[in-house]
């Protein structure tokens, strides 16, 4: 049996942490909101500003990670097999077609993930780092000379909508990881690291 | 033949140690609490026999040279403040309040709270005579010097058993001459805790259980926590007192008070406390805009002692069937009707109204025109806004009711209620119309005749009572949906306020992406199963 590295250790660390921490900061974040009330807000507020802290400092190694080893290059678009793996979504997963996608070490996500992911990465994420670290200093916002510029209401609803667009990302991204040849083909390599070559034959028996 | 020193043994040493040192004790040990350098029962002045209370001013003046003229300079002797930003001229002796209303022709009964004898005409300044300042109603420590309630601030000289009438008692002025003291909270209780007429009535957060406060009522004057008098925080110098309600410092950005660097007043928390006394930084980042007073007082009339929150003057007046006064009391054994005074409502434990607060307010003075369209009248304004960067959110109580206004000119009536001979006075006539008549004619106060009683409101700041940090309001009490601040809309506050289209839209495309994840699932098991039995 040859098994294939897809996702390496840090890569998979770098992953399951910063869901957990999105997970975590979703919650006490809408309870901040006020959509419920679990924990209390004044407790909620401090976990989500430690979550917050710990989740930017993932971030800061994993941007570390992504450019000295030049995993960045994963997420560049490409719209080869673009169609394809739209059409599979929308079509061929129905009819039993083959995942049109065949993921490697080198290029371990499909033009669609590529593009999710960047998505992910350069509007969802710094929105809310920077409308969170706006809301999360308003009262330094004077000594920075923001005063003129911002409202906190506006701040706040900006990191509101970004906060919905991360828990839509998060839905889809969760369904869509259950598209594989599998259920489960997509999801074990973040686990383990490894794609199984044996979890193709399952899909191609018809 | 030689003779030894006594031995001591080592334990006896210490224990002759430790008597030399007990012996010593008293010579080094100092008495803090009372550190006056004289002794009043040896001045020759203060032996009496006195029958007045300006005759013992007289005699305290004699050392006290310059006690009077202070006095007389301060709102404790004027009832007058000229707001500095307003311009309006309030104190006691102009402004209506919504409880006993206007102060003026009713003096002898009202400046039985004056700090001096014999201001019988309100229409004139008090007395300027030194003699009529009174020096023992703040500083009598024998609790013996009670302020006659009709006597235009007089003691009462002579006391009468309530049951043999033909028992008496004078009051011993020389002996409470002989013992005065710095002003403790009980002299400044005498008048402060009994405003409007009762104990607790009017300001809800100043009451006679502040003496006897347990430390869950205020950790400041209770025996248990720092043992505060009043006058600890309300400092004074040259007999004027620190803190004012027509003028408030309601943030004080001087910080903890160093002497000879600030302003030598202590009558804000900040002036002990500093401008960031919370160990957690997020609370300290509330201070600019949310007053101390805010979470550290979370109800008022804490200590047993009810305050009044609604008096409604239109319905005084009504006699029983036997032509009689009549006193009704609640279920908790408060007013709630007399026939001199009208309709009450007393409240316990009252969770405070908040406000923006600069400090200052502005008042509905006799001669203002009031608008009857908008009811309840705002006796007094609050200032202060959340972008005016002077103000912080105060708790306030609110007090309500109904008073008599004219009519026709469109402005509160001075009400004339207490007098020991006419036969105007509301208090033993009963009759509203002689009542306004003779009040209007006493402080010439426009009056067309034609009157009728209207709803007003109070603004009454609340900075006393403060429970430990542990009764502190913790942040939902604010930051929820339907909050303390929920009428405070002038600002974005997280955990409160949202955009709702925001809300809609978000947990709508969200929602439609479960589903359509949840019918996309459907399709590939229903798909599934159909392929493997064909």
């Amino acid at each position: 049996m040859k098994r294939t590295m897809i996702y390496k250790r840090f890569e998979r660390f770098w992953h399951w942490c910063q869901a957990g921490l999105i997970f975590f900061l979703m919650f006490t974040g809408f309870e901040i909101h006020g959509s419920y009330s679990v924990l209390g807000f004044g407790k909620v507020a401090q976990l989500h500003e430690y979550a917050a802290y710990a989740l930017m400092g993932l971030w800061v190694l994993a941007i570390f990670w992504h450019l000295t080893t030049g995993e960045w290059k994963q997420y560049i678009p490409t719209t080869d097999k673009l169609g394809a793996v739209a059409y599979y979504y929308l079509i061929g997963t129905f009819t039993g077609a083959e995942h049109p996608y065949r993921a490697t070490s080198q290029a371990k996500h499909n033009p669609l993930q590529r593009l999710a992911y960047l998505g992910f990465k350069l509007v969802i994420s710094p929105a809310i780092w920077i409308s969170g670290l706006l809301y999360l200093f308003y009262n330094n916002w004077e000594a920075w000379g923001l005063t003129g510029f911002l409202s906190l209401e506006y701040v706040a609803l900006a990191h509101t909508a970004a906060a919905f667009a991360m828990l839509i990302f998060v839905i889809a991204h969760v369904y869509m990881a259950t598209m594989g040849k599998t259920v489960f083909s997509m999801i074990k390599p973040m686990i383990t690291g490894y794609e199984d070559e044996h979890d193709e034959t399952p899909a191609k028996k018809k | 033949m030689k003779t030894y020193p006594t031995r001591l043994s080592f334990g006896q040493m210490i224990i002759a140690i430790m008597l030399l040192m007990l012996g010593s004790l008293p010579a080094t040990a100092l008495d803090r609490s009372a550190p006056s350098t004289a002794d009043h029962t040896q001045f020759k002045q203060l032996q009496g026999p006195f029958t007045s209370g300006p005759e013992v001013t007289e005699a305290c003046l004699s050392c006290h040279t310059e006690a009077a003229q202070q006095v007389q300079k301060t709102t404790h002797w004027t009832w007058e403040f000229e707001h500095p930003e307003t311009g309006q001229m309030l104190g006691k002796s102009n402004v209506i309040n919504s409880f006993c209303g206007a102060a003026s022709s009713n003096e002898p009964f009202c400046t039985s709270c004056h700090t001096g004898y014999g201001w019988d005409d309100m229409r004139k300044p008090p007395p300027s005579d030194g003699n009529a300042v009174d020096c023992l109603i703040c500083h009598d420590t024998t609790g013996g010097y009670k302020k006659s309630p009709t006597g235009a601030g007089h003691p009462i000289y002579e006391f009468t058993d309530p049951i043999d009438k033909s028992i008496t008692r004078k009051t011993d002025l020389a002996n409470i001459a002989q013992n005065i003291g710095a002003s403790s909270s009980q002299n400044c209780g005498s008048c402060h805790f009994y405003g409007g007429g009762g104990d607790g009535v009017k300001h809800g957060d100043l009451d006679s259980s502040l003496l006897t406060a347990p430390h869950s009522l205020d950790v400041h004057m209770s025996k248990d926590g720092a043992n505060f008098g009043c006058a600890d925080c309300h400092t004074t110098s040259a007999h004027s007192v620190t803190g004012s309600r027509y003028s408030t410092n309601a943030r004080d950005t001087l910080g903890i008070d160093v002497p000879g660097h600030t302003d030598q007043t202590r009558a804000s928390c900040e002036s002990c406390h500093g401008p960031a006394p919370h160990s957690k930084p997020k609370l300290n980042e509330h201070v600019d805009q949310v007053a101390c007073q805010t979470c550290h007082i979370p109800e008022f009339a804490r200590g047993g002692v009810a305050t009044k929150t609604w008096w409604d003057w239109s319905t005084a007046g009504q006699l029983d069937k036997d032509g009689k006064p009549q006193t009704i009391r609640d279920e908790k054994g408060n007013l709630s009707y007399l026939s001199t005074k009208g309709s009450f409502r007393y409240e316990e434990n009252v969770v405070p109204e908040y406000r923006w607060f600069d400090g200052q307010t502005r008042y509905t003075l006799r001669e203002d025109k009031i608008d009857e369209t908008k009811t309840p009248i705002d006796l007094n304004q609050i200032k202060g806004s959340h972008d005016n960067p002077d103000s912080r959110i105060w708790p306030f109580k609110i007090m309500e009711g109904k008073q008599p206004y004219d009519t026709v000119h469109k402005h509160l009536l001075v009400n004339h209620v207490y007098s020991a001979t006419d036969d105007t006075a509301l208090w033993t006539n009963f009759d509203w119309v002689k009542s306004l008549k003779a009040g209007t004619d006493y402080a010439g106060q426009e009056y067309s005749g034609e009157f009728d009683f209207i709803e007003t409101r109070m603004h009454w700041p609340i900075a006393h009572m403060v429970a430990p940090a542990s009764a502190a309001l913790d942040c939902a009490s604010c930051h929820a949906r339907d909050g303390r601040l929920a009428a405070l809309t002038d600002f974005y506050m997280p955990g409160r306020d949202r955009n709702i289209w925001l809300d809609y839209a978000g947990w709508g495309i969200a929602l439609l992406t479960l589903l359509g994840t949840l019918a996309h699932a459907a399709g590939r098991i229903i798909a599934s199963r159909r392929r493997k039995n064909v």
